[in-house]
């Protein structure tokens, strides 16, 4: 690996962040504790009562998140696998500070992030970045590289004039891009170029938690092994913990130590990704598993999702599977099902479960 | 090392090329017509900042004014043979071309400054509203939703009658008739763009709302705006033109062009044209430029053709 440039070393060490009072050792960095999102739901008193004189429709609400918990320990990479609509993005929104929850707690290293004062939530918060999914609309087209990357450290005085040019050379170096780039704008560059660049923006501040949502889908095929390569290296150079969105399971198959399956607002399968593959125990990631063609998935067929995803305007009562579910009964259609333990760290959500049934025994055919 | 995309060194010539100002430099230039309309507008421009050097005469100056020379026609001489009235005179012996070069500036000078007072505060309103949104978002638009309801001259017009006249009060005029134009643009472009990711990063990267507004929110809202101003700025003078053909802009003793085109139309019937076409034609000329200017700088900062 390219360890051997001085500069690099120096201006990138990961500095770890001492957070005042105790860390424990093994807990979570990041914890998301039953976080529910409502989109479109508080309107004002000016709204309310033109509601009330019935001038007004009640705007409708989407249950983007249902109750979503999550916990990624240091140095864990999590794939949080869903198909588009499902919350997913929501969910990293919030993980990043973008979004406030409608209710749910936000825990970095065991502290209620939220309940922070303004100053120390600001400073802590640079230690949770975002990759986003759009290489063109994430990075600002009026700023050169060179600016795109100093202008966060030097306004939080990580660095200093003298200091800016090796330090946006060794970001450059480190994305795997020429620092001879520095001054160029972004239309100057390719999609995955410009992927490097916003990755190297998010390093620019030092984080040790990364939310990409999406981050390689937009970009072609052969530069997404590339860039999933330098999230890999950048895991190990630096340390850092990833939350990794993404619709393809393929895509996080690789990358993750464990893969979360949502479905309609709710996390139904929880796994580490080995097991997810060879062992996946709902019904949903069964599907989605179906559906991937280039994943070989052992001895086992299992069938393909019908239909399509069901409007979060209108979620389904009980399992919001149900409507799509080959194996759903009776219980499925009025109560919702709960993350339970199917094997040691695997949990999932599914009342067939409980009534000791395996779904993929059901689905030969 | 699979993964290394190391870009072969740009050269330093290279990367100037694509500089986006460069660009726009490039794609306004491919028009003859929009050159042409340039070079009018710094013609009249440059005649308007230098007039006091350029006229033959100060047409402001009473002292220097001959009734005996009162409605010559173009070219005739002056009574004392000085100098020779190139475009005639007026009822008070004034240099017509004089007065043109004078009135320019004033017009020009009043469009101007009106335009770029109206543009700070639609702009910072805004980008405001665009960018925080809610109450404040929506009683600003519904005023200017209002404001923009009643022709500007019936806004300016109800202002003048309230204040009076005089210089500042036609500037205060015009920008209470304009500031919601670029409110509203700047608005829009604030929605468009404050909804785009680099906004979010800015966000994340811990970066002040001052910052992300007017670092990275407002040069993005630029290009519209730009186009928005140079038309309006058009308007404002054709506004301050028809206020003072109406009696209600400027004061006599400073005559704008839109006072001398009201000056010399009750002669127009009796055959001596140039005391009020002649002026006309300037305004024609400057509000020309300025829309010909302003029809390019519409296409070549248009967003979906810059990205050719
Ligand atoms: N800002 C928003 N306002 C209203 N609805 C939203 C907003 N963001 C997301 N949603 C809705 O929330 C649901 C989840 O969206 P999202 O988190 O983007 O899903 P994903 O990233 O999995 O595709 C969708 O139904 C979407 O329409
Ligand atoms: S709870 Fe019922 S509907 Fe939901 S996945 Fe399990 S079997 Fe299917
Ligand atoms: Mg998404």
């Amino acid at each position: 690996m390219s360890a051997q440039q001085p500069i690099q070393a120096a201006a990138l060490q990961q500095a770890p962040v001492n957070t005042p009072g105790s860390e424990p050792a093994t807990g979570p960095l990041l914890e998301l504790r039953s976080i529910r999102k409502t989109f479109g739901a508080q309107p004002d008193w000016l709204e309310r009562l033109g509601q009330r004189l019935g001038w007004l429709q009640p705007a409708a609400t989407v249950q983007a998140l249902d109750g979503v918990s999550l916990s990624i320990a240091r140095g864990e990479v999590v794939g949080l696998v869903g198909e588009s609509g499902c919350g997913k993005s929501t969910l990293g929104r919030i993980a990043v500070g973008l979004h406030a929850p409608s209710s749910g707690q936000r825990l970095w290293r065991g502290t209620d992030l939220d309940a922070l004062p303004e100053a120390e939530r600001r400073r802590v918060g640079l230690g949770i970045q975002m990759i986003f999914q759009d290489p063109y609309a994430s990075l600002n087209p009026r700023l050169r590289v060179r600016d795109l990357l100093a202008e966060a450290p030097r306004v939080h005085g990580l660095i200093d004039r003298p200091q800016q040019a090796d330090f946006v050379a060794a970001l450059l170096r480190q994305v795997g891009l020429d620092p001879a780039v520095a001054d160029r704008f972004p239309h100057q560059f390719s999609g995955g170029q410009r992927a490097r660049v916003g990755i190297a923006r998010a390093l620019a501040v030092k984080p040790e938690f990364l939310v990409c949502d999406e981050a390689v889908a937009a970009l072609d095929v052969s530069i997404q092994a590339q860039v999933l390569n330098l999230f890999m290296r950048l895991r190990e150079e630096l340390g850092l913990t990833y939350l990794f969105i993404s619709h393809d399971l393929g895509v996080v198959r690789h990358l993750s130590d464990r893969v979360a399956i949502m479905y309609l607002g709710r996390i139904v399968e929880s796994a580490p990704t080995a097991e997810i593959f060879s062992r996946p125990a709902h019904p949903y990631t069964q599907g989605l598993l179906a559906e991937a063609p280039t994943l070989k998935v052992e001895k086992k067929r299992f069938l393909a999702i019908r239909g399509e995803l069901p409007s979060p305007l209108a979620p389904p009562r009980g399992c919001h599977f149900h409507p799509r579910c080959p194996h759903a009964f009776e219980r499925c259609r009025e109560e919702v099902p709960m993350l339970g333990e199917v094997a040691p760290g695997h949990v999932s959500a599914c009342h067939l479960h409980a009534i000791g049934v395996e779904a993929s025994s059901v689905s030969e055919g | 090392m699979s993964e290394a995309n190391i870009l072969p060194t740009a050269s330093p010539a290279e990367a100037d090329v694509e500089r986006p100002l460069r660009r726009l430099v490039r794609m306004y230039a491919e028009s003859r017509v929009a050159l042409f309309g340039l070079a009018l507008l710094l013609v009249v421009i440059l005649a308007a900042l230098f007039a006091p050097w350029l006229a033959p005469q100060n047409p402001y100056d009473l002292m220097q004014l001959d009734m005996l020379d009162g409605r010559l026609p173009p070219g005739s001489a002056s009574g004392d043979g000085r100098l020779t009235y190139l475009l005639g005179t007026d009822e008070q012996g004034r240099d017509m071309l004089s007065a043109i070069l004078y009135g320019l500036r004033i017009s020009v000078g009043v469009g101007v400054v009106a335009t770029l007072m109206a543009l700070a505060i639609g702009m910072a309103l805004g980008l405001a509203a665009g960018y925080f949104g809610g109450r404040f978002d929506a009683i600003l638009m519904r005023i200017a939703d209002i404001q923009l309801s009643f022709p500007s001259i019936l806004v300016a017009m109800i202002l003048l009658a309230l204040f009076g006249q005089g210089i500042d009060k036609i500037v205060i005029a015009l920008v209470a008739a304009q500031w919601a134009y670029y409110a509203r643009t700047t608005r829009s472009a604030a929605l468009v763009e404050g909804r785009k990711e680099y906004i979010e990063a800015a966000r994340l990267l811990g970066l002040s709302t001052p910052r992300i507004l007017f670092r990275h929110l407002l040069p993005n809202c630029l290009p519209p705006l730009i186009v928005v101003a140079a038309l309006q700025v058009a308007a404002a003078i054709a506004l301050e033109a028809t206020l003072s053909f109406l009696g209600l802009g400027l004061p006599v003793t400073e005559p704008s062009l839109g006072l001398l085109i009201a000056n010399g139309f009750q002669y127009l019937y009796s055959g001596r044209y140039w005391i009020s076409v002649f002026p006309g034609v300037a305004l024609l000329l400057l509000i020309l430029a300025i829309n010909l200017v302003a029809d390019q700088l519409r296409d070549v900062l248009n967003p979906r053709l810059q990205s050719q």
